[in-house]
């Protein structure tokens, strides 16, 4: 980039443009916060303030109050971790094959990757919801986690997929040279240095998870089962008439471990994306 | 999230072509092991319920019908037709797809291009990207909710103090709902189309950048010649993937307006879900499904098809 100069104007344009960026990005989750610890007198107020003159837990207590928030998060919980073990657990084997046989299974699971992409889902969630209801899996979180696991398996397998070739090929020979059978290559050598790759997978798979909306809607119908994302609708209540304070208390801890575990993974998702794309 | 499926392309960093050569082309039995257990349930719970689901679209299927569900042959299809609801609704997923994607792509290309450059707050940028990437679509519905709220929302309250008027329901109005939704599901999926953006400007080589502006090419001639050739790949197969995301999104609109004012932002998933799990009509919300998927095929025949075989081709 040395050879390019830019101008001050520009520079100036530049630094304005990111602003502006930071502002539209920035502003609506501040005012989601802002509403979260706002005291019910400024929440009627005609002029709202950014900042609360007067901050409150209620909202947060009263949120508690009025929906069952906890055991929702609990039933989020048990649904996004046990779908984003079992998909990594299931995907690590294929994702391994598809990434070191390059056939016909490998051009299948390509394919099936993006065919996924495109499903509305509403086509897969009627027959999903008729099979369950036989098995007897509607409103189960069981069920749920079923639904979750193939759901993150496509984007589990392609990113697996990726940390199973970056790990050189040659190191498992050497290991077959040196006696080691497949097995043993595979635990000793490989899934070793498959780990960041398998966590990150597993993380994502979670948030992905814990952030799902409609499947949820559609199979858990009783509020003991449900989950957070369909919990939080509760507090709209009919005709978007919605109690403010509250709703935005709870929608604000909803959010918290996503971003917590995204920050986490941020790094790793961006500076893979990078380094993908830098190789090529 | 699978933006990333778009840009990461692990294809690229495999081991060099000799090592395969040893190893066997198709999967031995040991391999076929190690499928099986993501093998099933794919076929159990993903292809099989697709392929279920377009079976249900030919028969009359309802919930909690007591008479034996019977084949109807393409009637469902024959109502769909006729259906000026579904239609509308389908043309407002179009409008609401191409009005997201479109702007989106964009806004996030010049972010790209900016977050590119050394500039610093850059990292702000970054990080502040995750929020909206991390949220579950329902609380940036509901945080938009808040946003536009008529009374007590920021939007109108600075509209006020600008002098610019009185503000209005956004989300009830019939001519500013569907603008406002779009507004949403723009300020949703930036992040992503940025951050894959990003990594697709790592592409360009900055060497040839450098000698073009030395031979004195302005900003955007260097743009055009050196930045957007590189940059094409990744630019298109996001913009699909981003379409057809978006002609089948769901949960924001459902918080946002839950397809109201009048039917002005029903998504035809909207409209889809209430058939099938308000009226119970399962058959007819499957052929529904249908056509929204042979609408997104189109899509995915043109763009991703042809992306894809050049990687398996390489």
């Amino acid at each position: 980039m040395s050879a390019l100069r830019t101008s001050r104007p520009a520079r100036c344009g530049q630094y304005l443009a990111l602003l502006a960026y930071l502002v539209f990005l920035a502003l609506p989750f501040l005012w989601l916060v802002s509403t979260a610890f706002k005291p019910a007198p400024e929440l009627a107020s005609l002029h709202p303030t950014w900042i609360p003159k007067d901050p409150t837990l209620d909202n947060f207590r009263q949120a508690f109050d009025e929906q069952p928030l906890l055991r929702a998060a609990g039933n989020s919980l048990v649904a996004a971790v046990a779908a984003a073990v079992i998909a990594v657990a299931v995907a690590t084997p294929l994702a391994y094959v598809t990434a070191r046989h390059r056939g016909r299974l490998a051009s299948a699971a390509t394919g099936w990757v993006v065919i996924s992409q495109a499903f509305p889902f509403v086509l897969v969630i009627i027959p999903l919801f008729l099979i369950l209801k036989n098995l007897h899996l509607v409103n189960s979180v069981s069920g749920l986690v079923l639904v979750y696991v193939v759901w993150s398996l496509p984007f589990a397998l392609w990113m697996l997929t990726g940390y199973v070739r970056a790990v050189p090929a040659e190191l498992e020979e050497a290991a077959a040279v040196d006696g080691a059978g497949r097995l043993r290559t595979l635990v000793s050598v490989t899934a070793p240095l498959l780990v960041p790759g398998i966590v990150a997978t597993a993380l994502f798979a979670f948030v992905t998870a814990w952030n799902e909306f409609f499947f949820a809607l559609v199979l858990l119908k009783t509020p003991e089962k449900q989950t957070l994302p369909v919990v939080l609708t509760h507090f709209l209540g009919a005709e978007g008439v919605a109690d403010l304070g509250p709703l935005a208390a709870a929608a604000f801890l909803a959010t918290l471990p996503s971003l917590v575990v995204f920050g986490l993974l941020q790094r790793r998702i961006t500076g893979g994306m990078l380094a993908g794309a830098v190789k090529s | 999230m699978s933006s990333l499926t778009a840009t990461k392309r692990p294809g690229r960093t495999r081991a060099p072509r000799a090592a395969h050569r040893t190893r066997p082309r198709g999967p031995d039995l040991g391999a076929w092991f190690l499928v099986l257990p993501a093998l099933l349930p794919i076929l159990v719970l993903s292809v099989g319920p697709l392929l279920y689901g377009i079976a249900l679209a030919f028969t009359d299927a309802q919930s909690g019908r007591t008479r034996a569900t019977g084949w109807v042959g393409t009637l469902n299809f024959q109502d769909l037709l006729h259906d000026t609801l579904f239609w509308d609704s389908f043309r407002i997923g179009a409008v609401w797809a191409v009005g997201v994607t479109v702007p989106q792509f964009l806004l996030a290309l010049g972010l790209a291009l900016l977050l590119d450059q050394k500039l610093r707050f850059r990292w702000l940028a970054r990080a502040l990207a995750i929020v909206p990437w991390a949220m579950p679509e329902v609380v940036v519905g509901i945080m938009w909710r808040l946003v536009y709220n008529p009374d007590a929302g920021v939007l109108n309250e600075t509209l006020r103090n600008l002098g610019l008027g009185e503000g209005r329901d956004w989300l009830s109005g019939l001519a500013t709902a569907l603008p406002a939704v779009i507004v949403v599901g723009v300020w949703a999926g930036m992040p992503q189309t940025t951050v894959a953006l990003l990594a697709g400007l790592q592409n360009t080589p900055h060497e040839l950048h450098e000698a073009a502006a030395l031979d004195g090419a302005g900003a955007w001639r260097r743009f055009r010649v050196v930045t957007w050739p590189a940059l094409r790949p990744v630019a298109l197969a996001i913009t699909a993937l981003n379409l057809i995301w978006n002609f089948n999104s769901f949960a924001l609109v459902y918080v946002l307006t839950n397809g109201g004012p009048g039917g002005r932002t029903r998504l035809p998933m909207l409209f889809a879900y209430e058939e099938a799990f308000r009226y119970g009509q399962f058959g007819y919300a499957a052929a529904m499904g249908c056509v929204m998927i042979a609408a997104v095929s189109v899509l995915i025949a043109l763009s991703l098809v042809r992306r894809l075989k050049g990687d398996q081709d390489r």
